[in-house]
């Protein structure tokens, strides 16, 4: 075990660093590509059962501290995914499958399929803010989260992790919900629910008008998120939200996060950002004397 | 970063191909994109073919956003992110610039930055003569500008990868930059590889983001709005769906 090393719901990563649903992810060559960039793991695109176009264009707006994103899930769908898994699971780093669906019976048969791919862990896609049916409006009833993960527990043997949104005053309720329903971890956050105007053209920038905002924009909604999830739940949590250094991946650990999820930084910072971000661990670890990173996860919880 | 641009200047280039200058400057290097917003309709990449002093595209009419796009009035608004991707590398000593039909966009911004009338010279073709565009341009910017159309009603008649060939034959390059129809960019390569002359072509696929994260452009896993859109013959050659296959909209591969 090297001193990046992590284990998450039973999975060893070389690092902490996992690659966020949404970026990359939608073909096998570029999910290779991420990491032989560095990264600890590899989350794919969200998979629906049919092919997906997704939302005309703008699909995206660029803003100082981040983007807003409304894509619309677009997809291939889980039959043609099996080509880009194949690819994938070459890359010697964990794949996490994830999925999305409108019922648990849905969840649990993209689940079989994303497990007989490779996949070693499924994450669900309990949050995606911009699209009808599916994500977020699905991912804020803890009745329906519960129903959704116990299915998919039923249905695989890899761990299941619950991507939740923090577009809800329900968080922890649905990450109770996630634990008794026998869950395997919480990913926290997805983007948040937000929106960008034409001044001039006096109209909504993105077709779908509402997207999710990504980004340095949102690290401390994450930080936050992540720091109350530590409290409520004993899950390990995988943190998203802006993270673009070690000092910001320090800070979820230390806000309770066992590894973490990097997006928007690939495109802002480029695909060098992990191996950045991982040899700023490593410095911070010899220079503070830390044998493990899980030494430092939860530590700011002094109150 | 996203702008809000208005249009100062609508040129007619060619047959159904629009100029549209706008009133923002944008800072970029020749080969670069841009995403272009035209408000309740799309947001589609273009190549840039102005960029000193003032920014410019050049739209061909083919589908409904560049249909609306060369409708668009003087005074009329669009939205401008970018710009993204790479620049040709114009470092060669003696190269040939080969444009088809619009592609001559990014080809003229790559002639004007060379910025001498000897080191560059140009093939420009097209399907007929009404198509052909920035003649005049070229021949301010280089002394060796040739023409074809594949019906000869105007120039050679030939493909232009037919002419660029014979320009190769007859004359040395160090570099061949083009831009084209895939299938144009094909038989390019195929011909630079025959007169042994290294070449960079700007490629297309669907475009969503422009900014590297969603993955719709990748060809072999390179996305053609951060690695691309200028590949080099050597990047191009290994990959295994340029002049095959591309991604549709839902990342399903589609022939060609």
């Amino acid at each position: 075990m090297t001193a990046l090393e992590v284990d998450l719901a039973g999975i060893k990563l070389r690092n902490p660093t996992l690659l966020a649903s949404g970026v990359m992810g939608e073909t096998g060559d570029s999910l290779l590509r991420v990491a032989v960039a560095g990264a600890g793991g590899l989350v794919t695109k969200s998979i629906g059962l049919e092919p997906r176009k997704g939302y005309p264009n703008p699909t995206l707006v660029e803003l100082p501290d981040g983007y807003i994103n409304a894509m619309g899930l677009p997809g291939p769908g889980i039959e043609a995914f099996a080509e880009e898994m194949e690819i994938a699971t070459k890359s010697g780093v964990p794949v996490i499958g994830s999925l999305f669906a409108a019922i648990p019976e849905d969840f649990a048969s993209l689940a079989i399929k994303m497990e007989s791919y490779g996949a070693a862990a499924i994450e669900l896609n309990l949050s995606c803010p911009h699209a009808k049916g599916y994500g977020m409006e699905v991912g804020i009833d803890p009745d329906a989260v519960h129903a959704i993960v116990s299915s998919v527990k039923d249905a695989v043997r890899v761990p299941v992790m619950a991507k939740l949104t923090p577009n809800t005053h329900r968080l922890l309720d649905v990450a109770r919900a996630v634990e008794a329903a026998g869950g395997d971890a919480i990913v926290a956050i997805n983007t948040v629910k937000a929106m960008a105007i034409s001044v001039e053209a006096r109209r909504p920038i993105l077709h779908n008008t509402t997207g999710g905002l990504s980004g340095p924009a949102i690290k401390p909604i994450g930080l936050r998120c992540v720091y109350e999830l530590h409290e409520a739940v004993k899950l390990p949590i995988v943190g998203v939200g802006g993270i673009e250094s070690s000092r910001d991946v320090l800070e979820y650990m230390m806000a309770g996060a066992t590894a973490v999820q990097v997006g928007s930084a690939v495109g802002r910072r480029g695909l060098k950002v992990f191996r950045e971000i991982c040899d700023g661990l490593a410095e911070h670890m010899a220079a503070n004397g830390l044998n493990r990173l899980s030494e430092i996860v939860g530590a700011a919880h002094v109150h | 970063m996203f702008i809000e641009a208005r249009i100062t200047e609508r040129i007619r280039s060619g047959r159904g191909i629009t100029t549209l200058l706008f009133d923002r400057p944008m800072e970029a290097k020749a080969g670069q994109i841009v995403m272009v917003w035209i408000p309740g309709v799309d947001e589609i990449p273009m190549a840039l073919s102005h960029i000193s002093g003032v920014a410019s595209i050049t739209v061909k009419e083919v589908g409904q956003a560049t249909k609306a796009l060369s409708a668009l009035n003087v005074g009329d608004l669009v939205g401008l992110r970018g710009p993204y991707g790479n620049s040709w590398d114009l470092t060669p000593r003696r190269i040939l610039a080969v444009g088809g039909g619009v592609g001559m966009s990014p080809i003229m911004t790559a002639v004007e930055a060379v910025n001498d009338r000897s080191r560059v010279d140009v093939a420009i073709g097209a399907r007929d003569a009404g198509e052909i565009i920035f003649e005049e341009r070229a021949r301010k910017a280089s002394d060796d500008v040739r023409v074809s159309t594949d019906d000869g009603s105007y120039g050679i008649k030939g493909t232009v990868v037919s002419l660029a060939d014979a320009m190769m034959r007859e004359k040395r390059y160090d570099m061949v930059l083009g831009c084209g129809p895939e299938i144009m960019n094909k038989y390019l390569l195929k011909a630079c590889n025959e007169n042994k002359v290294p070449c960079q072509l700007s490629l297309e696929r669907i475009m969503k983001c422009g900014t590297g994260l969603c993955g719709s452009c990748v060809i072999d896993g390179l996305r053609v709005c951060v690695e691309g859109p200028i590949f080099t013959g050597e990047q191009i050659s290994r990959m295994t769906e340029f002049g095959k296959c591309k991604r549709d909209d839902a990342g399903l591969k589609v022939k060609i």
